[in-house]
């Protein structure tokens, strides 16, 4: 019994226990729903199914996420990658559609490299203004997620650019070894964030900074630079996602790209266990994070909601995950539990930890 | 003096964290009318025994009663509505609030739901005058010194209807007339009946005041006591459970020959260096293998010359050299590289990191001067951490722990693990032994002695006199936010002489000694 409750007890402690359970929970519901949820068939060489369609759909909120999971442990946050996806989505097509052959692969990489080197130009910006000059990060990216979309806008002249170029769309709808591109582009960037962060000291560092900067300072942390790095990683990040989303259509969209997405890459960010006072940062707890909102998106339209009511589904569901991962609300839950039976019995249940 | 019927028992406490067991089959009680104090090394249990009672933390066992009636508090703000009332260790208050909104926070008087202003600060102003202290109740609580502050946290306390008030450490920052000032409240309150829990790690403290003694040692009880009862060597002996080996050999070193020393190229020398608000321009040599010591009251300036030497603050002017070359200390990172640590007295704002492991801990200042490209290898890092866990006695002594977990001295020695692993050339110590107990404090003074005989300088400040003459080659005097003299520790100098300086001011012949 004691060894069965203390397995119990250690099993849900793990970090990962909640969102997990959360995405197995949201999964089963599907299936029980409509049997056919979790098939997943070969046609052309190629997988299908909506467990495909949800990896691959999750694919440019997991990049954004991955960003902004490292500026949120530094302690800031980055409203301006929305905007960034627009920026990059409407420069690489802008310059895509400008050329004779939009099939040319180095016509494409050449448009990827422009945008990618303005997005950087852009999340260096941001850096800059947080870490240098100190303005809030929430006032000094709310600057670029407002004057970007304006900049969006300014690059595709306020029209919506279409472009026919096979190598882009491939970024959104390519395959490779039978599934999606997008998913091994955003396991890709997920190896190389988690390689970047935790092969060198810098996922430290960054904890250290968000957890205690006046104590970091002191350490001899040089903050700054550590600040300004993670926000130039969430631009690259952003700019990447921007790719992906406007290749989906083979479009870009300066109004539409990425509108909100900031929202749903925060949301997935603490979902994942990362605490919006930084600090300690969990990367795979942002995927499954990202995986949750995508797969919660999927199930209104696998469930029919209808579009009225599917913003108030989503925030339902979203507040009962968010409660269920918070410690508070679970101690008081097993504790009202706890002491409705009478004292005798009390003394087999387990004893709920308090975090010190 | 005291009750037949405790007003306060504690039997069979136990409470484990992961991978730590703070407390086993604890037994503690309070009589009314008493000032009982709690003792044990960091580590013991105190502080964890105090968040049990106050419902900081569930028991995992054990009971208990409050006038015979079985509790169990959720949380402070219950117990305190209970009677019991906690001062905690490291000032809980607001600093950016006035002094009058920290006393009355959570409970203002109301008026329709309206809190009356003028009526918070009128009984602030009477709560306050009881404790003899005349502050602005308008100004922000961070404009006046730690000492104040923890006066008002008393204040605070007592405010509530307490007849349990538990005051964990309350004088670790006070100088001597405060404590003073602090203990005939104390006694006020014991003659009213009130049950005082006084937790410190000044052992002349609790025999001035304390009437009953309770010990803990690695989170078990050892035993309840009368101070009467119990002489202070046989208290030290149950709370480090050995015999102690005194201060001897210390006294020997810092009587060596301060001319020997002082004959090469200084380490650091400063000289000219100031702060606006901070401190006047002063002028200090340091060289390897010297003890300086820092001696003034409490904001007198001690610990901003600290931070100007460490590059925490930026110095207005003056000259700098390490080495006997030219130089700057702009910045920690810049101090770090060359070869300066520093371990702050506010160890839980700018020493731990507490999200972060032991290990991470202290490993960070190494790891920030490699810069983030060049992490230590893992190897490498635990053969560091297992090195100064056994070389200082962290306990626990699972590095892979967050720090939050660990006592306040354990903290201590973390953060002074953190710069021995630099192996720095002058660690500047502020208050390293403040608030941590008498066998912890007597292994970090060796420490500094082993470490100056191997060649590192370093910088002493601490508010006990006795403690800087044994370490020290020579005191630095500040008064005032003015650096007045510089002392050579030779025979002629004693705590009375520096307590003169400290008060007269008048030793400036002496300066630069």
């Amino acid at each position: 019994m004691n060894d069965t409750m203390s397995r119990y007890r250690t099993m849900t402690g793990h970090r990962l226990f909640w969102p997990a359970a959360v995405l197995f929970v949201m999964l089963a519901a599907n299936t029980i729903y409509r049997p056919g949820f979790l098939s997943i068939e070969l046609k052309d060489g190629h997988l299908y199914g909506t467990p495909i369609d949800i990896l691959r759909l999750s694919a440019p909120l997991i990049l954004v996420a991955l960003g902004m999971t490292l500026v949120i442990s530094t302690g800031g946050i980055d409203l301006s990658v929305g905007s960034l996806c627009a920026i990059s989505g409407a420069i690489a097509c802008m310059y895509i559609s400008k050329q004779p052959d939009q099939n040319s692969v180095g016509v494409v990489v050449t448009a990827l490299a422009m945008a990618m080197g303005v997005s950087l130009v852009l999340g260096a910006w941001n850096g800059v203004l947080v870490a240098v000059i100190g303005i809030q990060p929430i006032i000094a990216t709310l600057i670029l997620m407002v004057a970007g979309r304006g900049l969006a806008q300014l690059i595709t002249e306020g029209q919506i650019i279409t472009i026919n170029s096979e190598p882009y769309r491939a970024i959104g709808l390519g395959h490779a070894l039978t599934l999606p591109l997008a998913i091994f582009i955003a396991l890709a960037a997920a190896l190389l964030v988690a390689a970047f962060t935790r092969r060198t000291a810098l996922g430290m560092i960054i904890e250290s900074v968000g957890g205690n900067a006046v104590a970091s300072r002191l350490a001899g942390i040089r903050s700054g630079r550590v600040i300004f790095l993670a926000y130039v990683i969430s631009a690259a990040c952003a700019a990447v996602a921007g790719f992906m989303m406007t290749a989906n259509v083979s479009s870009a969209d300066g109004n539409a790209a990425g509108l909100w997405v900031e929202l749903d890459a925060i949301l997935a960010v603490v979902i994942g266990g990362t605490s919006l006072a930084g600090g300690r940062f969990f990367l795979s707890g942002t995927i499954i994070g990202a995986l949750i909102i995508q797969t919660l998106t999927t199930t209104v339209y696998a469930m029919d909601i209808s579009p009225q009511t599917s913003l108030l589904f989503k925030a339902v569901v979203v507040i009962a995950v968010c409660l269920i991962q918070a410690p508070a609300f679970r101690a008081r839950f097993s504790r009202r539990r706890r002491s409705a039976p009478p004292p005798a019995a009390i003394a087999d249940k387990p004893k709920e930890q308090v975090p010190a | 003096m005291t009750d037949s019927r405790p007003v306060l028992t504690m039997t069979g406490i136990s409470k484990s964290f992961p991978g730590v067991r703070a407390l086993h089959d604890v037994n503690f009680r309070l009589f009314p009318g008493e000032v009982h104090a709690l003792m044990g090394e960091n580590g013991a249990g105190k502080s964890t025994l105090i968040k049990v009672l106050t419902g900081v933390y569930d028991t995992d066992e054990g009971a208990i009663t409050l006038d015979g009636e079985p509790v169990s508090f959720s949380g402070p703000m219950q117990a305190t509505a209970a009677g019991v009332s906690t001062v905690f260790q490291e000032v809980n208050l607001c600093t950016n609030l006035s002094v009058a909104e920290n006393i009355f926070i959570g409970r203002e008087p109301r008026l329709l739901g309206a809190v009356r202003w003028g009526e918070v600060r009128r009984r602030a102003r009477a709560l306050l005058a009881r404790l003899d202290l005349d502050l602005d109740v308008s100004a922000p609580l961070g404009s006046y010194s730690l000492a104040i502050q923890q006066m008002v946290a008393i204040a605070r306390a007592i405010d509530i209807k307490a007849r349990v008030l538990i005051l964990d450490e309350p004088t670790s920052s006070l100088d001597a007339s405060e404590v003073a000032q602090l203990f005939r409240i104390m006694r006020q309150l014991r003659d009213e009946g009130i049950a005082i829990l006084f937790v410190t790690h000044f052992l002349d403290q609790v025999y001035e005041i304390a009437d009953r003694i309770t010990v803990l040692r690695n989170g078990g009880l050892v035993g309840e006591y009368l101070t009467t009862e119990l002489p202070q060597l046989s208290l030290v002996e149950k709370m480090i459970g050995k015999e102690l080996d005194v201060l001897e050999g210390i006294e020997e070193h810092s009587r060596r020959d301060l001319a020997a020393l002082e004959e090469g190229t200084p380490l650091v020398a400063v000289s000219n260096f100031g702060r606006a608000g901070a401190v006047e321009p002063f002028s200090l040599t340091i060289h390897a293998g010297e003890v300086v010591g820092l001696a003034g009251l409490l904001g007198s300036g001690r610990t901003e010359v600290a931070r100007l030497l460490f590059g925490a603050d930026r110095a207005d002017g003056g000259q700098v050299a390490v080495d006997g070359e030219a130089s700057s200390l702009r910045t920690p990172a810049q101090a770090i590289d060359h070869g300066v640590g520093f371990c702050s007295e506010n160890r839980r704002a700018e020493g731990i990191v507490a999200d972060l492991s032991v290990r991470e801990n202290m490993i960070l200042a190494m790891q920030a001067a490699r810069g983030w490209l060049r992490p230590i290898p893992r190897r490498r890092q635990d053969e560091l951490v297992d090195k100064y866990v056994k070389a200082l006695n962290i306990r626990p002594a699972d590095p892979e722990v967050p720090v939050r977990n660990l006592s306040g001295g354990n903290q201590q020695k973390v953060l002074l693990a953190r710069w021995l692993i630099t192996e720095p050339r002058l660690l500047i110590l502020d208050e390293p032994t403040r608030g941590i107990d008498i066998g912890a404090k007597t292994e970090i003074q060796k420490l500094v002695t082993q470490l100056s005989d191997g060649g590192m300088a370093v910088l002493f400040i601490s508010a006990e006199l006795e403690e800087v003459l044994r370490l020290s080659h020579k005191v630095a005097v500040m008064r005032d936010r003015q650096m007045v003299a510089q002392l050579a520790n030779d025979e002629s100098l004693d705590a009375d002489r520096i307590m003169q300086t400290i008060a007269s001011g008048s030793h400036r012949e002496e300066a630069d000694a």
